[in-house]
């Protein structure tokens, strides 16, 4: 056996390193460049695993729902109502963000882009999120009402996006199934406790699910690129039903009616945001864009 | 899915990949450091194909960021031990469960304090709130215990409490 070298183990950077900058072409030609690398088409699953361009695009609205959620919760870290809440709100938001970095690597590799690069170098338009997911943190009611909804939907999506026929999107569905099911139980806890506790806390369960369940109706909504991705794609309008039998008896015990008023028409699976998206994303992508291609 | 996949820990049968199995299992857990990788079933394959030795984890929650660690533990050791062509590659399939867990891994968390996993992934109870198995002490092994809070220290635990020696302590979730 020979001496130990240095070289790199890889001819990328790793997927599991944060310091992937913008300009990954910059390392290219450098015969000596040491980067651990995780073969991007190597990972996840076993053989090809580079999206088609619907498939990328698909794996890009789930990545984006996901990250822009995580950013949202990120805000409660040091300033959650206790310290148990904080780690749980931040263990909530690292789970998101590893869903999204598995998600965004796959949406990326068809156009030669790393995760970092959808996540910080894209402008509002560019994102594909469901306006749930940047609806404003509000006060503590307002994030559960939030969770509340996005847990039992992304428990339901990922549950039988684990059967999907793309082996990737499958990979990744059934890691995160287990973990988001831990989120929807925090959610229901909390939604029993505010809901159930004084009249106060009462009130405000009430007024965030009743500010939040506009929302919910574009979740659930048929895109054309859904129809390409039969057997792929977990068809929206299937989980609407399974959606609303696992938050019911939840809403039922803590003696809530369903919200009615208003349906948002939504459209971020277009590109249209509200007013949310744009300030969250200034401040996900400042560091990055004021440093390119820096790491740490 | 390569054969023996969802083996807890699918040491391989030749001799040379076995040799490089038996270091590369001796990487630890940078955040509970009792625990080697293949205790925890992070391990999931080695492979040495002439001179170049491939190696597979696999996460235990999609954001743990000790992943990180962990591949860079294994890149140091491997090459160190004169492995000079390593790639060290992710796998998300099939999915990591506590139930991959060696019973001697068990055994050493709660000796360092932390309570092991009880019961098996996937026989969690439905419903709004759910009942859980008891969770013993590391302590003092009474099982008059609480949760204090679902998410804990790291993604893998919960904070419990000892309602018979006072004392907190982290348990290893079930996933």
């Amino acid at each position: 056996m020979s001496t130990p070298s240095r070289t790199d183990a890889g001819p990328s950077a790793g997927a599991f390193a944060p310091d992937r900058g913008h300009d990954h072409g910059e390392n290219e030609g450098h015969g000596h460049v040491e980067v651990d690398g995780v073969e991007l088409s190597a990972e996840l699953v076993e053989g090809p695993s580079v999206a088609s361009h619907d498939v990328a695009e698909y794996a890009l609205w789930l990545g984006d729902d996901s990250l822009v959620l995580a950013q949202q919760l990120g805000w409660w870290i040091s300033r959650a109502p206790e310290l148990e809440e904080d780690i749980a709100l931040g263990n909530i938001a690292l789970d998101l963000i590893g869903h999204a970095r598995s998600l965004l690597h796959y949406a990326g590799a068809e156009s030669n882009r790393t995760e970092d690069d959808l996540a910080y170098w894209r402008t509002e338009p560019e994102f594909r999120s469901a306006h749930l997911f940047e609806q404003p943190n509000g006060d503590f009611a307002h994030t559960i009402a939030r969770q509340f909804i996005a847990a039992n939907y992304l428990f339901e999506l990922y549950s039988r996006l684990a059967g999907s026929a793309d082996a990737t999107l499958a990979a990744i569905a059934a890691k995160a199934v287990k973990e988001v099911d831990y989120h929807r139980d925090h959610a229901a806890q909390w939604v029993l406790r505010l809901a159930l506790g004084t009249d106060e806390s009462r009130a405000r369960m009430i007024t965030g699910l009743g500010d939040l369940w506009p929302f919910v109706d574009e979740l659930f909504v048929d895109e054309p690129l859904i129809d390409r991705l039969e057997g792929v794609a977990v068809r929206p309008s299937t989980l609407r039903g399974p959606a609303w039998e696992a938050m019911a008896p939840v809403l039922r015990e803590a003696e809530l009616d369903e919200p009615r008023g208003f349906i948002s028409s939504g459209g971020g699976r277009r590109g249209d945001h509200s007013e949310n998206l744009g300030p969250l994303l200034a401040e996900m992508q400042v560091l990055a864009r004021s440093h390119p291609g820096a790491s740490w | 899915m390569a054969p023996g996949a969802s083996v807890a820990r699918p040491r391989p049968a030749d001799l040379a990949s076995q040799r490089a199995w038996d270091l590369a299992a001796r990487v630890c857990d940078p955040e509970i450091p009792v625990l080697t990788i293949e205790d925890l079933g992070v391990l999931r394959s080695v492979t040495v194909d002439g001179t170049r030795t491939t190696v597979t984890l696999t996460p235990t929650y999609s954001g743990c960021p000790a992943m990180e660690a962990m591949r860079d533990d294994v890149l140091t050791v491997l090459r160190g031990a004169g492995y000079d062509d390593v790639t060290v590659e992710l796998v998300l399939a099939p999915a990591w469960t506590t139930d991959w867990m060696s019973e001697e891994g068990k055994a050493k968390l709660v000796t360092y304090g932390i309570a092991a996993p009880t019961g098996r992934s996937g026989v969690r109870p439905a419903g709004a709130v759910r009942l859980q198995l008891a969770v013993k002490c590391p302590r003092c092994s009474s099982l008059n215990t609480r949760e204090l809070a679902r998410f804990g220290s790291t993604s893998c635990k919960a904070l419990y409490e000892c309602r018979d020696c006072l004392e907190p302590f982290d348990y290893f979730k079930v996933l």
